[in-house]
């Protein structure tokens, strides 16, 4: 990773290395705001935002950070950003902020925050970081924003608002999906989503821990 | 009495954590392969979650929130901007006491939990509880019920998951389904599952 390009630190997170269908981050509290796509931009927004900066905070004071308490230090970053963020949003879209709920100050915790913190920002200079940053709050912001999409088209017909597909009760043809509102579905979603992906690049592929043609296998391994 | 019982078993089942708000998912998602060990992060959760609510609650009542600070003559001031960083440090620091006390008193128990315990402060389910317990503004009786509650429905849901992984690695799953996909998928069922407690009313 250390000869790595700004091009590649920004655009691998987008598919290859997505944080969230290949390293399993970051799902905590993403996928609660999805149900409708102006949630899930807002949010990606400010992933990506604190991804970016806390990466660049980060870098720039990584040498002088004792790494026994680092984690605290980044912890109190992060932690500060968010509360930025949190206020912000409070004053110029307090109604998608009420909508949101505990969900923004859970981006402290969300752990692509601090795995970036810690396997990027604490190596590479700050520029690197902050485009890091950038790059896997894209790759996060690709998934809420296409799971987004699909639940609040499929759950309320609309898309930000607007209605796309005309409502039975409002005299059109679609019977809205109720369960695309739901927690369950999200679950479907990530799931069908991480499967096209990796029907698409093979090498993402999990070994299965224990296969039924040819039960041998395992030892083998 | 009724009323704290409603409580419990709401977030027990009805507002599961994991479950219904998505919360702790990265370790629900990657400890979830042996019953053993879920069943021991799930009781640390347990633990930790019961302690840091009411002591969050204490904080959020007596320091941070508006006019909160009454008692100390400074009615107008309200502090509440800084719950944030005030619950992951409470959390942080008593993680960090809880692991030093379990390594004194109960060699045993910390042995059980070891490496779990550290991974709890970044666990969304611990500060979604406490941040759920501000948004709701529970009392402290009501937050030692939900911290309790919300704590062993985290790890009902893991251990359940965990158990259904168990014998899933026996089944033939697609290739591109095979791990993530389907701990996703079967994520989404249990949730399904869960979801029909939702009626329940006492």
């Amino acid at each position: 990773m250390s000869k790595s390009t700004a091009r590649q630190v920004l655009f691998d997170p987008l598919i290859n290395t997505n944080p969230i269908t290949l390293q399993i981050l970051g799902i905590c509290s993403a996928l609660a705001v999805t149900t409708t796509l102006a949630a899930a931009l807002i949010m990606s927004l400010a992933l990506t935002s604190v991804t970016a900066f806390s990466n660049l905070s980060i870098s720039m004071i990584r040498n002088h950070i004792p790494s026994s308490i680092r984690i605290i230090v980044q912890m109190t970053i992060i932690a500060s950003l968010v509360i930025v963020v949190d206020q912000i949003l409070k004053a110029y879209v307090y109604e998608i902020s009420k909508q949101m709920s505990v969900f923004v100050g859970l981006i402290i915790t969300n752990c692509i925050v601090l795995g970036r913190a810690e396997a990027f920002a604490m190596k590479n200079p700050p520029m690197l970081s902050f485009i890091d940053g950038i790059g896997n709050g894209l790759g996060y912001s690709l998934i809420l924003i296409v799971v987004g999409i699909f639940r609040e088209l499929l759950g309320s017909g609309s898309l930000l608002g607007y209605e796309i597909l005309p409502l039975v009760n409002n005299g059109g043809w679609y019977e809205p999906a109720g369960i695309m509102l739901l927690p369950p579905s999200a679950f479907f979603l990530i799931g069908l989503f991480i499967w096209g992906v990796r029907t698409f690049k093979k090498d993402q592929l999990e070994e299965p821990d224990f296969n039924i043609h040819d039960p041998n296998h395992e030892e083998a391994k | 009495m009724e009323h704290y019982i409603s409580l419990f078993l709401k977030a027990v089942f009805v507002e599961n954590l994991a479950l219904s708000f998505f919360l702790g998912m990265c370790t629900f998602l990657a400890v979830s392969k042996k019953i053993e060990t879920a069943l021991g992060l799930g009781i640390a959760v347990a633990v930790v979650q019961a302690i840091t609510v009411p002591v969050n609650n204490l904080l959020f009542q007596f320091l941070l929130k508006d006019g909160a600070l009454a008692w100390a003559g400074l009615p107008e001031v309200d502090l509440s901007f800084l719950g944030l960083i005030s619950y992951i440090g409470v959390i942080a620091a008593l993680v960090q006491i809880l692991e030093m006390l379990l390594d004194k008193y109960f060699p045993a128990l910390y042995n059980a939990l070891g490496v779990f315990l550290p991974l709890i402060t970044v666990n969304c389910a611990i500060l979604g509880g406490s941040l759920f317990m501000v948004e709701r503004d529970y009392n402290f009786a009501e937050s030692v019920t939900y911290g309790l509650s919300s704590g062993i429905g985290w790890a009902l849901a893991i251990t359940a998951l965990a158990g259904v992984r168990e014998k899933l690695k026996y089944s033939d799953v697609p290739a591109g389904l095979q791990g993530l996909g389907i701990t996703f998928i079967t994520v989404g069922l249990m949730s399904l599952g869960f979801m029909a407690f939702s009626g329940i009313q006492l």
